[in-house]
Formats: C-alpha cells, structure tokens, sequence
C-alpha cells in the first residue's frame, strides 16, 4: 500500500477514486503487499524527478491497474483489454514529443494483447511497457495467465497447470528479444530490497529512453499477487524468489544505447500543396453536351492484359469530354486472375442510375470467351465488334449489328500490341458518332500516363478511321 | 467545378484529406484496398501518417489512441475487418472520442465473397458492439458523394464525439465517375478534453470505465440524448417523384442507383413511383416515411440482404402501409428491368 512519503507523480489525493465511491482518497486500490503498488512508486518517482508529467500519455490496460489513472498526474488514457500497444502507437504517431507509458498485466500483454505487443516492439514504437508479471489473472480472481507456472494451482487450474493441456509458461522478455525492434528489454524481480532498486532503475532507463527518443522499452517485473497466490506478502516475495526466478531469468535481454528513432513522417504539406498532390483543381470543366438518342451501355470483354479496363476508362473519359455523363464499372478480384476481365461503361445525357450492365447496347469482344459468354446478352438492335484477330467464328445472332475488324493485327502493324484496345475503342466511337473520335483525341493525351506512348496511341486512333471509312 | 473520373474507394480518400484527416490506419481487404492504398500514397506524401495495421483489431485501436489526442482518424474496411473492430467502437463511444470510418461491404456471412451485400446494416446502424451506442452512418451512392461524405464526416464526427461510418459497397468503391472535389482543406481544432502531452492538457482523461451505477446511468443517458441530438440535426435523404407517388421505393446505396432507373422506367409507363433514398441511415428517416406511409398504398424496400432496412421502414410506419421485401444476396445485384418487374408486380396487386 502506498501510504506515506507519496511521489509527486503521483495526484495529490486520489480525488477519481473516492468519487468513484472510494473510501479513502490517499491510499491506492490494491491489496496490501500487491507489487502493481511498488511499481507505480517507481514510475511516480521518476515522472517527477525527470520534470515529464506534462509530456507523459500514460496508458492503463485492463486488469487490476485497470484504475492506473487514478493516480498517475499525467495524460490519461484507459484502453481496452491488452490493446494499449496499439492505443499508445495511435498517441505517438500524432504527439512527436510526448512519452507514452503501456502499462499492462501478464492477461493482457501475453494472452489477450500478444499481437499488439509483438507488432509495437517490432515496429520499435516509442513506448516504454511496463509489464507486471505475476503469473496469474488478479483482477478477475486468481485464473490461470499465459505465464502461470507448471503445477500452479489457479482458479482454472486447480490441479495445477499442466504442459499436455495448458502449455507451459511463456517468456515474453525471451519472445520480444527475438525482433529487432526493441531498443531495451529487462526482467527484474520485486523479491527483495535489491530487486525493486534493480527495478528502479530499469524503470528509470526505459522512461529516460523515451526523453532520447531511444524507441521500444521493455521491462518485465516479476511481481507479488498475494490474494491470487493465497500467500502472505512476504510468503510472496519468498515464492517469486524460489519459483518464478527460476523460470523466468532476471536478466538485461538489450540495451541499444545508439540511435534514436524519428518519425518516419515526411514534412507537412500546406493547403495548396495538398490540393497540387491530390490533383483536385484538375480535370474537365463541368458542362452540359449533347443529347445522346438513348443510354449507351458498353460492355468491353478480353483477356487481362488486353487492356479492356483502361479502354473503358478511356471512352468513360471521352464522354465526359464531351459534357456526358458516365460510370466505369470493373470486373474485379480472383476473376482477373483467372484471365478473362470486362469493364462496363454507361454513357448517358442524364444522371446515370445503375451503373449495372447486363443488357449491353454494345459488346466489345477483343477475344472468343468474351464472345461466347456475352454474346446472348446483347439487346436486340445492339452493336457487337469482333476482334478478328482473335475470334475466327461469326456471331450468330441476326438481331444485332456485327462490326468484324482484326483489332490485334492492326495493332501488331503499328508496332504495339497493347493498342489493339485503343482500336477497338476508336471503331466503337466511329460506329456511334457520339462521343465522338476527335474527343477521343484530345483525350489521350491528358489520360495516357506514359507520354512516349501517346503518339502511337494517336496513330492507333488513325488506322481505326482508315478501317472505317473503307 | 472541375471533375475528374476516378473510383469511388480513390474519390474517399481525397474528400478525407480534403476534411482535414491526418491519420489512417488500416489493414487491406477486398474490396476496400484501394483506400488503404491510395491513403498509403497520399497520406504519406502530404506528411499525414498512414499505418498499416497488424490486424482490424489494432488499427481500431491505433484509431483510439490517435483520436484520444485529437487527430482527425480514419479506417476504410470491409464486413469481415468491421466486424473486427467491433470492440474498438464500443470503446470509442463510450469515450465519446470522433473517427471515421469506412465499410465498403462485401457479401457475408463469414468469409463470404468479395461483391457488393448490404449485410452490414445491422452492425454499423444498431452499434454493432457492447452497450447502448451509435454510431452516425452515412450511406453514398456515387463517387461525388463518396467525396463529400468523407470530407463532411470529421466535421460531424468532432460535433458529436462520435464515429461516423460510411457504409458503401463494392460497386459504388469500386465504380468510376466523374467528382469533383470542395476547394476548401478543412482542419480540426485543439479540443477541450484531448490528451496532448502538454500542461493544459495534462488533467484530462480519456476512459470507458464508469465504477459506480448511477454515473454509468448518466453517461448512458448523454449518449441517448447526443444520438436525439443528431437525428433531429442530421437526418438527409433524397426523393426522386414521390409528390403523387401511390408505391414508394426505399433503397440505399448502390441500389438506389438501380432503383431511380427502374423509377424512370416504371413512370415512363404511366406508373406513380418514387423513390426515397436514405442518405443517412442512422438516424434513419422514419418520419418522413411515417409521412409518406399516409400518401402512397404500398411501400418496397429494395436491399441487399435479408431485410435488414426494411425492419426500420416496418417499424417508422407502425403498421400505417403494407412494406414489401425485395432482398438480393452473395454479390447478385438487380437490374433495373428486374426490379422494375418486381414493382409492375406489386403494383398490379
Ligand atoms: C475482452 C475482455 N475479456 C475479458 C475481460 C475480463 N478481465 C478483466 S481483467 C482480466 C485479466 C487481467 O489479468 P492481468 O492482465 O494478469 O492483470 P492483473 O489483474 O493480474 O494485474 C480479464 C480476463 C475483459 N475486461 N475484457
Ligand atoms: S489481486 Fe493481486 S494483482 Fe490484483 S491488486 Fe490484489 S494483489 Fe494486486
């Protein structure tokens, strides 16, 4: 209990406890001989004596410190059941200078929380843990932890802890040695005078490497839990001594004095800058175009790889060149990695609505499997262009218009391949008049991101006209 | 104003820097990955933070932390990593701290499949987590509005220490439209009861926990009260020919898009349909519904997943007008003529 010679890191008095409905409000929540006291001393001592109240964040977990913020005059904030490594890389990824504390139990650092825990240390967050070790779950009434020893009588154990059922032990000091993150990893013990001056001052380097911005620092302390044991106090520390020493090694794992950790960030764009990045003056003026006759919906099928996803943004593109409305609509996930890939376009005078095309007014197969599956789906009076190149059947309907035209080898002649979506397109286009191709042709330019291969896109643009009007 | 085309999950992040975001944490999933990919680029470059997260449970809770020193935070995910973060929103509204954060829903349940469901209704309108909590769910159809959502939502969600989900769907992220974006880069200020790591700070306290009965009663009814608060302030929706409608459609979402099409094809036949289209889902536009329930004979409510909508349609006109279902699963969704059909049905009785 820690009554007398309070640390200045500690509140006045504990004004968040008695209005909680605690009786006394200078003496802490834990029982007596518990070792979460002790170690709040520690860190309360060391706040103070390095003047960084203002400058900590400090974290409690869930368990029985859960009401850590009682006492700690710091930033305060309580997270959820073994979270706080995550909760405290949310705090120092938004305050550079502040040092953030995780304080947490055996039940939420090792069991609940390992995930968080592992991926914080790796990362080599700037955070000191500091992880109360004292095999057992206190707060919910003496259950088996993760570091519960073997044969260790528990509420859910009670005939003791056994390796073929439970496991054995496990060594987070050991575990989080095996990253490269960790800046600094010690176990001590509270089982005598010289362990807590031990645990003094590894407390004290894992906060001073939070001032040096050092990065991840971990102490473990193997600490008393005289009710969940059924132990006295100094029973206690005698069974830490004999029992959990000789499990878990009281030793320095690290301690990378170099370095220091930045942020990782870099410098913070003003207003206009972000506007540049985010392009978001860019792109057409909005106007209104021309009358379309009906709502076109464009299905454009191939192979992946045939580029019938940047063909539908293409013409999505050239329609709204043209002051119309449009929607591009993929197909996507595992179906592109099996090999066959559409995209749908709408095209409309009007608001679209669905941007859903099963019925497409126009397909464009580029090769047999998008013939042969889409082909039934077309409207009556529809348009489908067949890449001949690729498709040596006929369409076998007589309800639709068929435009046939060896898209792949017009583009193979031009000397690129990839192009043969941007023929089809431009066929497309003259079929229908509006868009029109001499949009198409403003177009590619602004659209096509690498710049050395606009002009042979424009000269794809060319052989399509040649097509058409022959 | 100037558009350009762009996805809908790309036209999310750009409203969110817009609105002032300067932290993402996230973890990928189809068909969301977009908005961790393209907050990874833009976050990074414009020197925001963007983290990849171990897992949905740890970005929730990296969203916590940011949120606890009053950073504008956000996520975008889908059903399963929502699903995930459950916990952290729990813990969110009972610390009333604000975030954002996106569900491009996929189908369900368990592993499901990567095409648009409506399925995660339920969780992201009724809490979804421990306790008697909301949060406000925004509910875009079209990439303009996935812009403007997200730029809007960390106004909403500082106003209200509240989280703000922008419940989409694999189509409206994964659609291309022209959108154009607000000139203006909004930015959150300090705020009062944040922990920053500074002296006027230092006394504040960021915590669920409530030991006592009757203060945990109180801060229950603040949170009912700040909930009253938002659906008289921030209930939105849209209505597409519904002065003279006698059969209303109900639909958020990418099927409001095929719904006003079915809409336009359905009056060019001479029938009286219209459709309302929740633009908040919570809180929900019951009262206007009530309203409408006393004008038109049927409703409809087109979604998909099993009903989840229609329950509150059910429930706002109290029996006042028949509510018929119209439910779709695992990624199929209607065409406009199919739903049309559905309607002509009803409608003829
Ligand atoms: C999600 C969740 N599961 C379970 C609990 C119940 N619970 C509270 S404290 C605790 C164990 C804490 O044990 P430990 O971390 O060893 O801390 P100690 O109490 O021993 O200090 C558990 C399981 C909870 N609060 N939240
Ligand atoms: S139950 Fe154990 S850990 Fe919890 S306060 Fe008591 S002695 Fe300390």
């Amino acid at each position: 209990m820690v009554k007398h010679a309070k640390p200045k890191g500690f509140y006045d008095t504990f004004e968040r406890k008695s209005s909680q409905g605690g009786p006394e409000s200078e003496t802490t929540h834990y029982c007596p001989g518990c070792g979460h006291g002790t170690v709040h001393k520690l860190i309360a001592e060391a706040l103070e004596d390095f003047g960084i109240k203002d400058r900590t964040v400090f974290l409690s977990p869930v368990g029985c410190s859960v009401f850590a913020y009682y006492y700690f005059d710091t930033g305060n904030i309580q997270c959820s059941h073994g979270r706080a490594p995550a909760v405290g890389t949310g705090v120092i990824r938004s305050l550079d200078d502040a040092v953030v504390i995780s304080y947490q139990g055996d039940g939420d650092l090792a069991g609940i929380g390992t995930a968080e825990i592992v991926h914080a240390a790796n990362r080599g967050e700037n955070m000191a843990v500091f992880f109360v070790n004292n095999a057992i779950y206190g707060m919910t009434g003496g259950q088996l932890a993760p570091t519960t020893l073997l044969g260790q009588e528990t509420t859910t154990t009670p005939l003791g802890r056994l390796a073929d059922r439970e496991g054995g032990p496990i060594h987070m000091s050991e575990m989080l040695d095996a990253l490269d993150g960790p800046a600094f990893i010690e176990r001590t013990s509270l089982s005598n005078a010289a362990g807590v001056m031990k645990t003094r001052k590894a407390v004290r380097k894992a906060l001073t490497n939070q001032v040096e911005r050092r990065g991840f620092s971990f102490v473990e302390i193997l600490s008393p839990c005289p009710v969940g044991w059924k132990l006295t106090p100094i029973q206690s520390r005698i069974w830490i001594k004999d029992n959990m020493e000789t499990i878990f090694q009281v030793k320095r794992f690290r301690d990378r004095e170099e370095g220091s950790r930045g942020t990782g960030r870099m410098p913070l764009m003003g207003d206009e800058e972000l506007k540049e990045l985010l392009g978001s003056d860019h792109g057409e003026e909005a106007r209104k175009g021309e009358n379309l006759e009906t709502e076109c919906r464009v299905k454009i099928a191939g192979f992946g790889g045939q580029g019938v996803m940047s063909a539908g943004v293409l013409l999505a593109n050239t329609a709204i060149g043209e002051g119309l409305e449009a929607t591009w609509l993929p197909s996507y996930g595992p179906e592109m990695r099996g090999g066959t890939a559409n995209a749908s376009v709408v095209i409309s005078d009007e608001p679209v609505g669905s941007p859903v095309v099963n019925r497409p007014t126009t397909l464009l197969a580029m090769n047999g499997p998008s013939l042969d599956s889409l082909e039934d789906s077309v409207i009556t009076g529809g348009l489908i262009v067949v890449n001949s190149s690729l498709i040596n059947r006929k369409v076998r309907r007589d309800d639709v218009k068929v435009v046939y035209a060896p898209v792949s080898d017009m583009a193979a002649e031009a000397g690129f391949l990839k192009g043969a979506n941007v023929v089809m397109l431009s066929l497309y286009l003259l079929e229908k008049g509006v868009p029109g191709i001499q949009t198409l042709k403003t177009v590619i330019p602004k659209s096509i991101k690498k710049k050395e291969l606009v002009e042979v896109n424009l000269k794809l643009v060319k052989a399509a006209e040649e097509f058409h009007a022959s | 104003m100037r558009k350009v085309l762009i996805k809908g999950n790309d036209a999310i992040v750009r409203g969110a820097l817009l609105g002032g975001a300067t932290h993402f944490f996230g973890y990928p999933i189809t068909p969301a990955s977009e908005i961790a990919q393209g907050a990874a680029n833009l976050f990074t470059r414009s020197g925001r933070t963007f983290l990849q997260a171990e897992s949905e449970t740890s970005a929730i809770n990296m969203i916590y932390g940011a949120a606890s020193t009053g950073a504008r935070v956000m996520t975008a995910s889908s059903g399963p990593g929502v699903a995930l973060m459950l916990e952290g929103l729990s813990y969110l509204a009972g610390a009333e701290l604000p975030s954002v954060i996106v569900d491009v829903q996929r189908a369900g349940p368990g592993l499901g499949n990567i095409w648009p469901e409506q399925s995660d209704y339920n969780m992201c309108c009724k809490g979804g987590g421990h306790g008697s909590f909301h949060n406000i769910v925004l509910a875009p159809s079209s990439g303009q509005e996935m812009t403007d959502f997200a730029y809007r939502a960390f106004d909403i969600a500082d106003a209200y220490r509240m989280t703000v989900i922008i419940l989409t769907d694999a189509y409206v992220g994964q659609m291309m439209e022209p959108v154009g974006f607000p000139s203006a880069v909004r930015h959150g200020a300090r705020k009062s009861w944040a922990v920053y790591g500074d002296e006027s700070s230092r006394q504040n306290l960021i915590s669920s926990i409530v030991m006592n009965q009757t203060g945990m009663a109180e801060l229950n009814i603040m949170l009912q009260e700040k909930y009253a608060r938002a659906a008289r302030d921030l209930t939105d929706w849209d209505e597409i020919e519904t002065e003279d409608a006698e059969f209303l459609l109900i639909a958020f979402g990418i099927t409001s898009r095929v719904a006003s099409t079915a809409v336009s094809h359905l009056r060019e036949n001479g029938l009286k349909v219209g459709l309302l289209r929740p633009k908040t889902l919570f809180p929900f536009p019951s009262e206007r519904i009530a309203e409408l329930a006393g004008q038109v004979n049927l409703m409809a409510v087109a979604e998909l997943n099993n009903g989840m909508m229609a329950q509150d349609v059910e429930l706002a006109v109290r029996g006042g007008c028949d509510v018929r279902k119209y439910n779709w699963y695992g990624g199929m969704v209607p065409s406009a003529d199919e739903l049309a059909s559905r309607v002509r049905e009803d409608f003829n009785g």
